[in-house]
């Protein structure tokens, strides 16, 4: 291991790798990537793998759309040896109340503003779509063919092996255990293989990403939160698009290979645990065979658990702090870092480099300082 | 036995996975079940990795030249066997909050 580096970025799930691979695509080779565990042993290999640009934030809607666009050429750009599968299936958003059918269509305006050429649907138009759709509660729907979803494990890796190309160098089970500061700014980071100085930290530690600031002093306005979800028995294609539901707070799709992967938000304490419940594996299922009948003949397999880290208005916290000169933050994804890694890296490394952005402004919005000042755009449309 | 034979034994039968797709993984530096698992599938059909978990550990061990016993055991999750989300909806939960049947 290096014992001294131009960056460091702490967490080799897709964002930190992301990070690594722009910051060496725009010239700064000399990065370190450290992860305790392997690549995408995190959040993002826990993941529900959905992409979706159905957003109901200006900025959650250009970072998704942007990624969007990077996913559909990634496996090119990226000169990937195996593929990162990504499939534009679409979202089918259902709404339920009044309120839904609002934020709806709101969101709609804003999508469409944006070039996210989303529809508004009726209930019979979201039965087209998804005909074993139960619609009988159903008031309306969105729908947007170009959402879908890619392999978290492959993009991870597509990403790493990019970066380790450009000379990045990435150590797995390699946990880091302090960082060191003097006079407001970061000097270098403590791992248990050894230290390395350094004048920049990238905090992409996910679900840990507290965890990381506590031991820099930075104090932020997050929180984890364990999120459950499960995986059936495969079976021939039959569901295109995701369904998700901000009313059951559940989402489910059809994977490529033909297992279904389904999640639902749950109330929570916060915290790092990752214990898998009955209790979730029957409300889901409980849920799902409501939602979408005919899943209920469908075997499950294995169910897991991975970590939400949530910001106040469910936005991520990108870039510096004043709080201390160096520590970067790509942080508090709540629940959607995966779909928006690929514009969180290229915005990042334009950051940390100084280099120009025709997007940069999101940086300055998703600045941490932005709790301080009040003034919040809160994204309602979170599972 | 030629070369090629060899390369195309399958280790996992369940996911489909050859030895040869095995090695290009691990030559890549993915030596653990955990990591091959997340990146081929393997370990990941219906027997869960019954069948196949010591064959892969094998196949670490003799590319990787560290033996078995240091080798990271994966982590291993109890496959839930035969039970559709219809069966457990229509469960109802004790006081424990465990399902058991009407
Ligand atoms: C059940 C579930 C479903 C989800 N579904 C979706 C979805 O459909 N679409 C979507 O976009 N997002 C989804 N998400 C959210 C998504 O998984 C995360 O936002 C995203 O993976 C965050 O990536 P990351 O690289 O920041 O974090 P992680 O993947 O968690 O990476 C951080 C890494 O840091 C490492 N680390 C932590 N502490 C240390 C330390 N001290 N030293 C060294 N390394 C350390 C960890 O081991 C980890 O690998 C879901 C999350 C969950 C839990
Ligand atoms: S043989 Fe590998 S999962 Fe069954």
């Amino acid at each position: 291991m290096k014992n001294k580096a131009q960056v460091v970025v702490i967490g080799g799930g897709v964002v930190g790798c992301s990070i690594a691979y722009h910051l060496a695509a725009n010239g700064c080779k000399d990065v370190v990537v450290l992860e305790k565990e392997f690549l995408a042993s995190g959040s993002t290999g826990r993941c529900g793998a959905g992409v979706r640009q159905q957003w109901g934030t200006e900025m959650n809607c250009r970072l998704s759309t942007g990624s969007a666009r990077d996913f559909e050429n990634m496996n090119e750009e990226l000169q990937y040896e195996g593929d990162i599968e990504f499939h534009q299936g679409g979202y089918l958003l259902v709404a339920y109340t009044d309120h839904q059918v609002e934020q709806f269509k709101k969101n709609v305006a804003l999508q469409n503003s944006l070039g996210i050429h989303s529809r508004f649907l009726t209930p019979l138009q979201a039965k087209e779509i998804v005909p074993h759709l139960n619609i009988e509660p159903l008031l309306a729907a969105t729908f947007y063919e170009k959402d879908g979803h890619a392999n978290p494990f492959h993009v991870t890796q597509a990403y790493a092996d990019a970066a380790r190309r450009l000379g990045v160098e990435i150590n797995t089970y390699t946990t880091v255990t302090g960082i060191k500061t003097e006079n407001g700014r970061i000097i270098g980071v403590v791992t248990d293989k050894g230290e390395i100085s350094t004048p920049i930290v990238v905090n992409a530690a996910g679900g840990f990403a507290d965890v990381i600031a506590q031991m820099a002093g930075v104090e932020l306005p997050t929180y984890s939160e364990r999120h459950q979800i499960l995986v059936t028995e495969p079976v021939e294609a039959f569901q295109g698009p995701m369904v998700m539901s901000f009313h059951h707070n559940t989402y489910c799709q059809q994977s490529p290979h033909g297992s279904f992967i389904m999640g639902m938000g749950e109330i929570e304490p916060h915290g790092h645990e990752i214990m898998s419940t009955w209790q979730f594996l029957k409300e889901m299922s409980d849920k799902i065979t409501n939602m979408l009948p005919p899943l209920r003949y469908l075997r499950v397999v294995r169910q897991w658990a991975g970590l939400y880290h949530l910001t106040p208005d469910r936005q991520p916290i990108l870039g510096s702090t004043e709080q201390l000169q160096g520590f970067e933050m790509a942080l508090g994804f709540s629940g959607h870092g995966f779909m928006i890694a690929p514009m969180t890296g290229r915005l990042m490394a334009a950051h940390i480099l100084g280099l120009d952005h025709k997007d940069k402004d999101i940086m300055t919005t998703l600045n941490m300082d932005r709790f301080a000042k009040g003034n919040l755009f809160i994204e309602p449309s979170v599972v | 036995m030629s070369n090629h034979e060899y390369d195309n034994t399958i280790i996992c039968r369940c996911e489909d996975i050859s030895r040869a797709e095995l090695h290009k993984w691990i030559d890549q530096g993915l030596t653990t079940v955990d990591e091959l698992k997340r990146l081929t599938r393997a370990t990941m059909g219906p027997c869960q990795g019954r069948t196949c978990r010591q064959l892969i550990l094998q196949e670490i061990a003799s590319r990787t030249g560290v033996p078995i016993s240091e080798a990271k055991i994966p982590t291993y999750r109890q496959p839930l066997r035969g039970i559709t989300l219809g069966a457990i909806a229509d469960m109802k939960l004790d006081e424990e909050g465990k399902p058991h049947e009407e």
